[in-house]
């Protein structure tokens, strides 16, 4: 699930870079043969694949926001992991570790795709894990009750799977190829999400509660999922040219809101909106203001759970060290063992 | 023909309890393969669980369901062996907060699956024909658990200095818990009596044949099983699934009359 819509500078990257708003170096006529070819195939909506020419930016920019998205996989497993134990019923809980397990392998098949762009998953953990490398700041919100859980699935997977259908014709191959797996497997469990919170507004007052309470805490940070507005979205520009990115932020924000609201009826909750309304003329929703500042503090860091999650990873990741030398160590002397069997 | 509840409880009890504890490890794992592992071992674990809650609600009428019996029984009502319970660490003294330690994850899942694929393919013969088409499900799931189990107690084993000697602290701390599967509760009396049940004590060669390859593959070595044999199958437990239950059943209990 769950990739930002855009791809936020990681922490190691320079300004430039970061922006992709370097004036490109001077082209040597061989390179300038190779890029009027790697345009000319964009712009017939092809795809590129591992072994062809790419220009260093465009294999960067890839690399960056695939792995951001594999990393937004498994960091996602913390907020619903935290209540497998807790699961109101067996029904319930099957289906969410059914889903977590989903999401690990999503991240699997994610860091597969960024790994032929000529990145390693080590070098990509290393990078997560000393904070280098961003995840989608949805993650760092907790999980209060257990009406989180339904609504992560149906706003949080809904707002992904927004960003997700897109991306199925991303202009690299491998990327779009995971993400047509990815988007199967999104919408069933997105589905599953909304079922849950159904069968809860149809349950006692303190169910409905529960429900109302988690979508007001989650509304406005999945709006924000979509990224910064369009005239802020410097990288948006580039990122459609290459064909990576097909639709707007803000587009894809407004199809958001105006395919949720009609679901949030049926529900029967509020949306936490003032200002959000019908707009006949523009034959869309209008919605208010979403809090940016809040925003980019999750992102760089200053969230409620940024500590937890990444405590969480570096710790598993750490505490799992004598187990992946144990699985190398092991392999290697059977590797030595069958040499000798053969000489 | 149908096994006695209490049976199928304790059959059930064990796949809740133990599916629990591995589901602790989701998003924690030593490697991203294995949070898919033992989240997949959790699975299957519920799902037998769900399978035989059902089997058994269904028996005892008066409005019991699966979640019933999950959810609301106490610690004394449990009858899952005291091994399945046992956080994923040294022993202490229960808190309901645990450290997560792989080795003794992996050799629980190891002396458990071992047993399993032998009950399994027992209970198939079963006179209760739910039981025996559970056990043929069941059966099939547990063969993948112990390959999981038994390939990592050798790599653990046979691997590093570190990782073989915490798969053998792991083993030593576990092995005395074993002692239980061969005792014969009263439910497993009952079973058996009325041929729904199996003879646990005459598994338990096949059990040392698959337990001693193993070992003897990973390099570690057998512990003699001796001291306190424990009780959980017969609602006598150890302090830390009073914990397990706090946890898993808070939610559930504090709106009994919601549905889910």
């Amino acid at each position: 699930m769950y990739t930002q819509s855009f791809s936020v500078p990681d922490g190691s990257d320079d300004a430039k870079s970061a922006g992709l708003k370097a004036v490109p170096k001077a082209l040597s006529a061989q390179d300038a043969a190779l890029q009027a070819q790697f345009d000319a195939r964009i712009d017939a909506d092809g795809r590129i694949e591992p072994r062809e020419w790419m220009p260093e930016a465009y294999r960067k920019t890839l690399v960056r926001q695939i792995s951001q998205h594999a990393h937004s996989e498994i960091v996602g497993m913390l907020p619903e992991g935290n209540w497998i134990s807790r699961a109101p019923s067996l029904k319930r809980k099957a289906i969410l570790i059914a889903k977590v397990q989903d999401e690990g392998g999503h991240g699997l098949y994610l860091y597969s795709a960024a790994e032929t762009l000529g990145t390693s998953r080590d070098q990509m953990l290393d990078a997560l894990h000393t904070g280098k490398a961003k995840y989608s700041s949805i993650f760092n919100y907790p999980t209060l009750n257990w009406a989180d859980v339904g609504v992560v699935g149906w706003l949080v997977d809904g707002a992904a799977i927004m960003n997700q259908v897109p991306l199925c014709r991303c202009s690299y191959g491998p990327y779009a190829r995971a993400m047509v797996r990815v988007c199967k497997e999104e919408s069933f469990h997105q589905r599953q999400g909304y079922e849950a919170l159904l069968v809860m507004m149809q349950g006692t007052a303190e169910q409905k509660t529960m429900v109302q309470d988690a979508v007001n805490r989650w509304w406005w940070k999945c709006l924000a999922m979509f990224g910064p507005p369009d005239a802020d979205s410097p990288n948006s520009a580039q990122g459609m040219r290459w064909g990576i990115k097909r639709i707007s932020n803000d587009d894809l924000r407004q199809k958001f809101v105006d395919a949720t609201v009609p679901q949030a009826k049926v529900l029967g909750v509020t949306l936490p909106d003032p200002d959000l309304k019908w707009n006949e003329a523009r034959q869309a929703h209008d919605y208010g203001q979403i809090d940016w500042d809040e925003f980019w503090a999750t992102v760089n860091g200053n969230g409620p759970c940024n500590k937890e999650r990444l405590g969480a990873r570096v710790k598993a990741w750490n505490d799992g060290a004598w187990v992946r030398e144990a699985a190398l160590a092991h392999a290697k002397k059977q590797q030595a063992r069958q040499m000798k069997e053969a000489a | 023909m149908n096994a006695p509840i209490d049976y199928l409880l304790h059959l059930a009890d064990n796949a809740l309890i133990l599916g629990q504890r591995n589901a602790e490890w989701c998003g924690h794992g030593p490697i991203l393969e294995e949070d898919i592992a033992l989240s997949n071992n959790s699975l299957d674990l519920i799902g037998q669980a769900r399978m035989l809650y059902q089997h058994a609600a269904e028996l005892q009428g008066n409005g019991a369901t699966e979640d019933t019996l999950a959810y609301f029984r106490d610690v004394p009502d449990f009858k899952n062996y005291t091994l399945c319970e046992l956080p994923h660490m040294p022993l202490m003294a229960a808190t309901s907060a645990g450290d997560r330690d792989f080795a003794t994850t992996i050799v629980r899942n190891f002396l458990y699956s071992s047993l399993m694929v032998l009950v399994w393919d027992q209970l198939q013969n079963s006179k209760d024909a739910q039981l025996a088409a559970i056990a043929a499900k069941s059966l099939k799931e547990v063969r993948y658990h112990l390959r999981h189990s038994r390939d990592w107690l050798v790599r653990m084993g046979d691997g590093t200095a570190e990782s073989h000697t915490k798969a053998q602290t792991a083993l030593d701390q576990f092995m005395s818990y074993t002692q239980e599967f061969w005792t014969t509760s009263p439910a497993e009396a009952a079973a058996l009596a009325t041929g729904t049940g199996i003879d646990m004590a005459a598994l338990q060669n096949d059990w040392n044949q698959i337990v001693n390859e193993a070992l003897k593959e990973a390099t570690l070595q057998r512990p003699a099983a001796g001291g306190f044999v424990p009780t959980g199958k017969q609602g006598l437990h150890s302090e830390h699934l009073g914990f397990v239950l706090a946890e898993m059943q808070s939610l559930a209990r504090a709106h009994p009359e919601a549905t889910w």
